[in-house]
């Protein structure tokens, strides 16, 4: 995001989130929250006493009642200040998104051919399937697949990377956002998605938190406070005929005032989680949308936290870049110098990383020269996932080069041999985590070259960290399983799949998923979407295809494969944040049962005094602080709220630890500090 | 507290838990159909029944046929039970020729005793035939606590489930419940109970001559509206007898407790003796205790089962603890009077109003909290006269929902109610959707499960608001002040709670008392019952998801603290200031 | 849901036939042969044959020259076990530890005792003065015992170390050592003492 908001209390935003959380007490808003409703319904309650004993005769000193009364106004705005706080922030982004949503003209084509008549028509007008040119200087109109042309693009709106990033047709990096500028040359684009359904769209939806929904964690929760509400309804409002016993059987005092039981009401039920519930929700998404990931809703979030199996491709995310050339092996009875001619000749039209490091190495080693290659009346076999080759047929030769298996296989349909000194040689690069790339000519196998893979720096800790978490990563690679085994064991993962295709990928997804397991995944190309859809929590490149974004619940705009990871952090901070402040707000109820239950009661049971063990000053005060303390700490708790409850990767169990001594043990001890501090207060002003 | 009443706190437990795995172990075996060694003597009275019954064993339920046989037996057991009362007069087996039982106790005992609450608002010896006691009661002190372990069997089907729709087939839990655990067990201990001097016999009351003739003055109203005073001089001791050591021996292993007597297990013929006292309180918590590890064996893991164990215990053992500490404490107003308190190697003292000399306080302590624990609710000793923290331990163990121990099958599904709600909470704080034994908590599960833990408050709570200001309520009321109080309470908490234990001094028989009774019965256990079949349905169609170091471990120490916690927790913040009115309120009066 | 009918009733009949006929009357009869003593309400005959109490059922005593039992609760009269259909006889006071109605009644009974013999002054016992769960409790503690030893001996005019030594040896520890409490059975206790009495009178040792 271009603009991030790093300070939690930015003025703008707290300004506009006070304005709305007086907005907010519209019941319909407070009706979705049930915990909040009832404070709310006892805040207007209380309201009415205070009028009625203002001009009447009221249960209790209209001053009392209106204190009350105000406090809890007060716990209605604080947790709607909370929520607005939360949508503030994401608001924010949301507008400096929109800022990049101008209407702008496109060029639409009649058909796609570069010299098609171009009609200038409204980015609004255009529907899925259209076809747009975008030259030099041009804002993309929509989203879409870049179907002929390569050029220089200015992603900074989206992604807040100022670098422009290449795109061009084919491959794994054709597809281009709406909204992005082309900076030079041209770009000829299949439109992806109507109006209103474009990755900005979305993206704005999602910021401002206006899609949503409940995930199903926070719905079961959400059942949990509201049976939890029930309870401490039913508990308190038999209190008034359990005092009116009370009174008859002791013969003095006043059966319990309504406006001390609301406050008792307020104070019990889980007003913490309550008002902080649908904050810790947006500002989850909004930690997502800092991290630049743009999550397609909640509940993709929230699975994260409970990934257990992580599939990362090799390529890219365990290893640096891409693999390359470093040797040439022939075998034997060849010499080297036609092993890297062969090679070279192989390569000139493999655009690939690792074909043009081969050309490179030819040359730079060999002093081998590029040739007039339309003189040779060449043709290219390009890449397969199915042949796992490519090479060239020219003059009369057939030259291809690709895994040693699809190698062998190759000349072995030809009638050839496959030597064992390349056996050798293949199995011994291997060996070593390189990748050996074979090299046949004909039915004759020339040699191996052999690529190798950088693992990179720091990764083996983040997969250590991972297993921690209990998360089990798996490398998933096209490469041979003795290449594939040396890279793993190198990088410390804790699994691998070699010579993958699509179809095995997906078949790994699915066998976890039998298992019980909720696999994750990254990943850029076309030949990603399957699996990516697949997988329960899947992250697409934002460099990747449409096809792979399309099949995604998330975007990573970084294209960032590691990024999964703190995406995974940012699903269990969620969860951890909720159940922490639920855990914390019921272990809070304890002390308040100290302070009020001895202050409504000492009247009828004088010995009633001696539960007073805070000696808070007077029945009033020990109400009065309970029902302060109960809304000031939503304000306290807002920060921890939107920020989450920190993470460390640790097994579960000393996890529920440290939180259980966190915000069990620290919930039942804070509210007898914090209660008998404000009834010292209000005896400091006078006012107990 | 003495150390005799130490060493028979600990001999208790050492016992109980001794007899937990054996037990519990034997129990598996009869629910996962493996031979158990009484198939061979007693199975063909099983295939019998399947046969005539026209019952498929290896065809298991989904949940919804399961709930409605359940329902639909416990219904019919209802019926059969109120006609026995309605009807004993003109039926066989009634020496004594006790008449037709009113329709509203009648309606009372009926859901009192297929709810296996066996709530008493009758004495036995005065209102019930041995028919009725026999194929009446009896019948539903097997059948009742065999229902209650069948659907716990079926929960843990569900929680073992697979991607499967079924829980086990409902005809054959109930039919091995009894005739393999519960009906093996009974026999021995009815015959031990009868060698101690606890009645066996279809005679009428026998009648004695008293070696001291006793007198007393009779009131009576003539004709002409004139009261004459005449003393009566009495002869004669009548002793009621009847078929006791039998029922009895059902009624504590299976958490009933309806006594064959009125003074239920205080009553020399049903607890004559502190062996047979001691035979009786381990085999109210016999089969609550070792359910866990039968528990645990079929989930897989007896960890687990073992943690659920020590959760129970470590909230039953202080309280029990508490309990005998507050009665060997006394009463302090008693001993301002010259009376003698201290126990000593002569006798019991503490605080010995209500209590039997031959069990002194520290066994009618341990009965207390081990009868509230359990939902057993029979009694040796009358809470009503415990001292203030002595009689609100046993309240407080049935308010807790009776999970700790609780009903035979009933209180550890209970319990697992109360799991899911801290395996909820927990698993939210490290950051996973919550899972226990490999299911997940999502919504429906918690719906289901808050459910079972809010009905039985809810009850508890506005039943003692409504009895507590209306003149029918607080008329039966017996003791004055705060105490009153303490005695709607607590039978609220008993009726609602399915316990059956009662502060007696309260007058229930009623029609107010008895009918809000037999609801207060009837929707504590129905209404946690068909919730509970619905979340084993609902467990049993998801997906097993294996365990990892991210997945919250539920076997630990740390779990089960947190699962005490939650408990304790729940059960202290509903209760609290109504427990702060009643028994917190009068210790405060009594000793301040 | 009608298919699950012939199963709930052929079930409920079998098993109502197995444990509430079958069951009580199999116990019943084994009973009858190996405890018949027991499982008949433990009846103490006295030398003519006539029933005159249960060994587990407590009966009233007031004479000074008796030991006295526990108070009791039932109605009409202390220690009754039944009085007819309908009017629950064995019970309990069900006294609060607060109600002034249990520190009152308390309050008499010790003023009964002290008034029954002057001379004992310490404190009283407690299980002497309240009375018990059932009402029938056939035991009182030692203690108890020992404290009425002066005044049951003064009303038969035995020698106190006589008497004595009879409550001593009808004192019954805790069960196996450690269950219960220690007991007296006042039944078989005060029957003990009128066999003394009168073989005391037969020898004529000491003039009554």
């Amino acid at each position: 995001m271009a603009a991030k908001s790093t300070s939690l209390f930015n003025g703008a935003i707290t300004r506009r989130a006070v304005v709305e959380s007086f907005k907010k007490l519209d019941p319909r808003i407070q009706f979705r929250n049930p915990v909040m409703f009832v404070v709310y319904i006892g805040s207007i309650l209380t309201s009415g006493l205070f009028i009625q004993a203002l001009f009447a005769h009221g249960e209790a000193a209209p001053g009392f009642i209106l204190a009350i009364s105000l406090w809890l106004w007060f716990t209605v705005l604080f947790a709607n200040f909370a929520e607005a706080m939360a949508e503030g922030r994401g608001k924010a982004q949301a507008d400096t998104l929109r800022k990049a949503r101008r209407d702008t003209p496109a060029r639409k084509l009649a058909e796609a051919h570069r010299d098609a008549r171009v009609q200038s028509v409204s980015a609004t007008t255009l529907r899925k399937g259209d076809i747009i040119l975008a030259q030099a200087g041009d804002l993309i109109a929509a989203d879409g697949e870049v179907i002929e042309g390569i050029a220089s693009v200015d992603e900074s709106a989206i992604t807040g990377e100022s670098a422009p990033v290449i795109r061009e047709s084919g491959g794994d990096r054709s597809s281009v956002t709406g909204g992005t500028r082309v900076l030079s040359d041209w770009l000829m684009i299949r439109v992806a998605c109507n109006p209103g359904e474009t990755f900005l769209d979305r993206m704005i939806a999602m910021v401002e938190g206006a899609k949503r929904q409940k995930t199903p964690n926070e719905i079961a929760l959400n059942i949990l406070l509201a049976k939890l509400t029930i309870i401490f309804l039913l508990a308190t409002v038999t209190l008034l005929p359990f005092s009116i016993y009370a009174v008859n059987a002791a013969g003095r005092g006043v059966p319990v005032p309504v406006t001390v039981l609301v406050a008792l009401l307020v104070c019990l039920i889980p007003t913490t989680i309550g008002g902080l519930l649908s904050a810790i929700g947006i500002a989850g998404m909004d930690r997502m949308i800092q991290k630049n990931v743009i999550a397609t809703s909640g509940r993709a979030v929230e699975a994260a936290g409970n990934v257990d199996v992580l599939l990362l491709d090799k390529t890219g995310t365990i290893t640096l870049g891409n693999r390359q050339a470093v040797n040439f092996i022939p075998a034997k009875g060849v010499t080297v110098e036609q092993l890297a001619d062969a090679a070279q000749l192989s390569s000139f039209a493999d655009e690939t990383p690792e074909g043009r490091s081969i050309v490179v190495l030819a040359k730079d080693r060999y002093k081998l020269r590029g040739r007039e290659l339309s003189s040779m009346h060449a043709q290219f076999i390009p890449f397969t996932a199915q042949t796992r080759m490519s090479g060239v047929d020219c003059d009369g030769r057939k030259i291809r080069k690709g895994a040693a298996d699809a190698i062998a296989a190759y000349v072995a349909e030809l009638g050839g041999v496959y030597p064992d000194s390349v056996k050798a040689a293949v199995d011994e690069i291997s060996r070593r985590g390189g990748t050996p790339l074979a090299v046949a000519d004909g039915p004759s196998v020339l040699g191996v070259i052999e690529l190798k893979d950088i693992v990179k720096g720091g990764i083996k800790e983040r997969f250590a960290e991972l297993r921690r978490m209990g998360i089990k990563t798996v490398m998933i690679t096209g490469d041979n399983p003795l290449t594939a085994a040396a890279i793993a064991a190198e990088a410390g993962v804790d699994d691998f799949l070699a010579q993958a295709t699509p179809e095995t990928k997906l078949k790994l997804i699915r066998e976890y998923q039998q298992g019980g397991r909720l696999v994750a995944m990254t990943g850029d190309g076309t030949n990603d979407a399957p699996a990516l859809a697949q997988a329960d929590v899947a992250v697409a490149m934002n460099s990747g295809t449409q096809a792979a974004k399309e099949a995604g619940n998330m975007v990573d705009l970084d294209s960032n494969p590691t990024k999964l990871i703190e995406v995974i952090e940012t699903g269990k901070q969620l969860l951890m944040t909720r159940g922490s402040l639920t855990t914390f707000s019921i272990a809070n109820d304890v002390s308040k049962y100290f302070a009020i239950i001895p202050a409504i009661f000492v009247g009828i049971y004088p010995a009633m005094g001696r539960l007073n063990i805070m000696h808070l000053a007077t029945p009033k005060s020990a109400i009065m602080s309970a029902v302060i303390f109960n809304a000031l700490i939503i304000i306290v708790l807002i920060p921890l709220a939107l920020r989450g409850v920190k993470y460390r990767p640790m097994p579960a169990g000393k996890l529920l630890l440290q939180n259980v001594l966190l915000y069990g043990v620290g919930g039942l001890i804070v509210p007898f500090i914090g209660i008998k501090l404000i009834d010292m207060a209000l005896v400091a002003m006078h006012l107990a | 507290m003495t150390p005799n009443a130490w060493i028979q706190i600990l001999a208790f437990l050492v016992v109980l838990v001794a007899l937990v795995k054996p037990l519990g172990a034997f129990m598996a075996r009869v629910y996962e159909g493996q031979p158990c060694g009484l198939d061979k003597p007693l199975g063909f009275l099983e295939r019998l029944t399947y046969r005539v019954a026209g019952i498929q064993p290896d065809q298991p339920m989904n949940w919804k046929t399961y709930a409605i046989a359940v329902l639909m037996f416990n219904l019919l057991g209802g019926l059969v039970v109120y006609a026995l009362q309605r009807l004993q007069g003109f039926l066989p087996l009634n020496p004594e020729h006790l008449g037709a039982v009113s329709p509203d106790l009648a309606w009372n005992t009926a859901i009192s005793f297929i709810s296996n609450t066996n709530w008493q608002s009758y004495s036995g010896e005065t209102t019930l035939s041995y028919l009725t006691q026999m194929l009446g009661l009896t019948v539903q002190n097997f059948v009742s606590a065999a229902t209650g372990m069948a659907v716990l069997v079926a929960l843990i089907r569900g929680i073992r489930g697979r991607q499967t729709d079924h829980i086990g087939n409902f005809w054959v839990d109930l039919v091995r419940s009894t005739l393999y655990i519960l009906l093996p067990l009974s026999f021995v201990l009815a015959l031990i109970l009868v060698s101690q001097g606890v009645v066996q016999t279809l005679s009428p009351y026998k009648q004695v001559s008293l070696i001291q003739p006793v007198s007393y003055v009779q009131s009576t109203t003539n004709a002409a509206g004139k009261t004459m005073h005449q003393t009566v001089w009495v002869k004669h001791q009548v002793l009621p007898l009847g078929p006791a050591a039998s029922q009895i021996a059902i009624k504590q292993l299976g958490t009933n407790g309806g006594g064959f007597f009125g003074v239920n297990s205080a009553h020399p013929f049903e607890n004559p003796n502190p062996l047979s006292n001691f035979l009786e309180v381990l085999a109210i918590l016999l089969i609550p205790a070792a359910l866990c590890y039968t528990f645990g064996r079929m989930v897989g893991d007896t960890r687990q089962g073992w943690a659920i164990l020590a959760a129970m215990l470590i909230i039953f053992v202080p309280l029990m603890i508490g309990c005998v500490w507050a009665e060997h404490s006394g009463n302090p107003k008693i001993a301002a009077l010259g009376v003698n308190q201290q126990s000593s190697a002569l006798m019991s003292g503490g605080n010995m109003e209500g209590k039997e000399t031959r069990f002194g306080v520290t066994d009618s302590a341990i009965w207390a909290a081990v009868t509230t624990a359990a939902s057993n609710g029979s009694v040796n000793s009358m809470h009503d006269s415990f001292t203030p923290l002595g009689g609100l331990v046993p309240m407080w163990l049935m308010e807790l929902g009776e999970v700790i121990f609780g009903g035979v099958g009933s209180g550890l599904y209970g319990m697992l109610m109360f799991v899911i709600v801290a395996v909820f909470i927990a698993g939210l704080m490290v950051g996973r959707t919550p899972e226990y034994l490999g299911k997940k908590i999502e919504a429906f599960e918690m719906k289901m499960a808050t459910i079972c833990v809010l009905v039985p408050p809810a009850l508890v709570l506005v039943t003692t608001a409504i009895a507590c200001v209306t003149v029918m309520g607080t008329s039966a009321i017996a003791n004055p002040g705060a105490h009153g109080f303490s005695e709607i309470l607590y039978w609220a908490s008993s009726t609602g709670n399915n316990n059956g234990s009662a502060f007696a001094g309260l007058s229930t028989n009623t029609p107010f008392y008895n009918i809000a009774g037999g609801i207060l019965m009837w929707v504590s256990r129905y209404f946690l019952i068909v919730p509970t079949l619905a979340l084993a349905g609902a467990f049993a169609r998801k997906k097993q998801v294996p365990v990892s170091s991210g997945t919250l471990p539920t076997h630990d120490a740390l779990f089960t603290g947190w699962l005490v916690a939650t408990v304790v927790l729940i059960g202290a913040l509903t209760f609290l200031p109504a427990l702060a009115l009643g028994p917190v309120v009068e210790y405060l009066h009594l000793w301040h | 849901m009608w298919s699950q009918c012939r199963p709930a009733v052929v079930v409920f009949v079998v098993l109502s036939a197995i444990t509430g006929l079958a069951y009580p009357l199999l116990v019943t009869g084994i009973a009858a042969v190996a405890f018949p003593w027991q499982a008949n309400g433990s009846i103490i005959k006295n030398s003519a044959g006539q029933a005159i109490g249960s060994r587990l059922i407590g009966q009233y005593f007031s004479e000074p020259g008796y030991f006295w039992p526990r108070p009791s609760a039932t109605a009409p009269v202390p220690y009754c076990s039944y009085n007819g259909p309908l009017a629950d006889c064995a019970t309990a006071s069900n006294s609060g530890p607060s109600n002034p109605a249990l520190f009152a009644h308390v309050k008499r009974r010790v003023e009964l005792l002290r008034a029954a013999d002057p001379a004992e002054k310490g404190p009283v016992p407690v299980d002497l003065v309240t009375s018990s769960a059932s009402g029938l409790d056939p035991d009182i503690s030692p203690a108890a015992a020992f404290y009425q030893v002066n005044r049951v001996a003064k009303a038969r005019g035995l020698p106190v170390a006589e008497v004595k030594n009879l409550v001593k040896q009808y004192c019954q520890g805790r069960d196996l050592g450690i269950l219960g409490a220690p007991r007296v059975n006042v039944l078989s206790l005060n029957l003990a003492l009128d066999r003394l009495s009168s073989a005391q009178a037969a020898t004529g040792s000491k003039p009554r």
